[in-house]
């Protein structure tokens, strides 16, 4: 079966080409980078929302991509079941944009932090279409990179949160202050996901000389078997 | 229309932590000898110009671009709108 994976571009983007990489070099995927302008993204079976700091982060990060017109298309597409991945500034970007709740806060540290963390696997493998080829209580190792990565969200929304099972991946040893060690949340339906980490950085094995695994690869996998391309994985 | 000069002002909620303002009290301002400072809050201001009829006006015209763009993030934040000259 052929699938096309669309990866929006802001201007400030900078793990789009990151991403490219891994779904055209490593899975052998149709991929196409999307201007963040365009406003049809019709024939796309996944859409990425990548890292990096889209407008400079000015005012806060993500808020100023959340109203670029392709974010209108990609909350329809949302909103009809297309699995959307946000990565790092992509995650802002699905906050900002109501796709999935809460905020994002400064580090505890007030610092930038770039480094390998563990992290736990919360929901079953059917939960989202990212999580196929992941198991409930699994360890993956996956590096953040973020200065505001500290996630929020109040009371009541974090219970919903943890009755719909929406919250996927927690920090073994949160680093940034995120409440209840949160690094990774899908919508209800399980078709949205935003991820602090960038499981793009765990994906090929050139790029992680200290034989940390390639578990962010499972990310991007699940997404194939989700959508019935299970011979690229 | 008249120009008028509208604040807004973006505090998070008192529940939310602030490591910065912290930083501030305990480390500059604190270890300075200013000891009757119980607390720093620190907070985001945006100075706006704004034409409109009157001052009313005007302050409502950024209330509702506050809201309808989310110049602040209602999860974290509370958003306070003055009209300072005009």
């Amino acid at each position: 079966m052929h699938i096309k994976v669309g990866i929006v571009v802001f201007p400030g983007s900078n793990c789009d080409r990151d991403v490219y990489h891994v779904f055209k070099n490593i899975l052998k995927v149709d991929t196409e980078l999307i201007w963040h302008k365009r406003d049809d993204l019709r024939g796309f079976d996944a859409i990425i929302l990548p890292g990096g700091f889209a407008y400079a982060d000015r005012l806060r990060a993500g808020v100023i991509a959340a109203h670029s017109p392709v974010m209108q298309e990609v909350k329809r597409l949302a909103k009809d079941g297309l699995p959307i991945l946000g990565i790092c500034n992509g995650f802002q970007v699905l906050v900002e944009s109501e796709l999935l709740p809460g905020a994002f806060m400064r580090n505890d540290t007030l610092r930038f932090i770039c480094r390998w963390v563990s992290l736990r696997v919360n929901v079953d493998s059917k939960r989202s279409p990212f999580t196929r080829l992941l198991s409930n209580d699994q360890i993956l190792n996956i590096p953040i990179a973020n200065q505001e990565g500290k996630y929020y969200v109040d009371d009541d929304t974090l219970n919903l949160m943890h009755k719909n099972r929406q919250i996927v991946l927690t920090y073994t040893n949160n680093p940034n202050g995120s409440l209840q060690s949160i690094a990774c949340i899908c919508n209800e339906q399980g078709n949205v996901m935003g991820i602090m980490p960038h499981p793009e950085r765990a994906s090929d094995p050139m790029l992680n000389p200290l034989n940390y695994g390639n578990d962010g690869l499972l990310i991007f996998k699940s997404l194939l078997a989700y959508l019935g391309c299970d011979h690229h994985a | 229309m008249v120009k008028h000069i509208v604040n807004v002002l973006i505090e998070n909620k008192p529940y939310i932590s602030d490591p910065e303002g912290d930083t501030i009290l305990k480390d500059l301002v604190i270890k300075g000898g200013y000891t009757n400072v119980k607390s720093i809050r620190v907070a985001k201001m945006l100075k706006l110009e704004v034409e409109a009829n009157d001052p009313k006006e005007a302050e409502e015209i950024v209330k509702r671009l506050c809201d309808d763009l989310r110049l602040y993030n209602p999860v974290l934040s509370v958003c306070k709108v003055s009209v300072v000259q005009g």
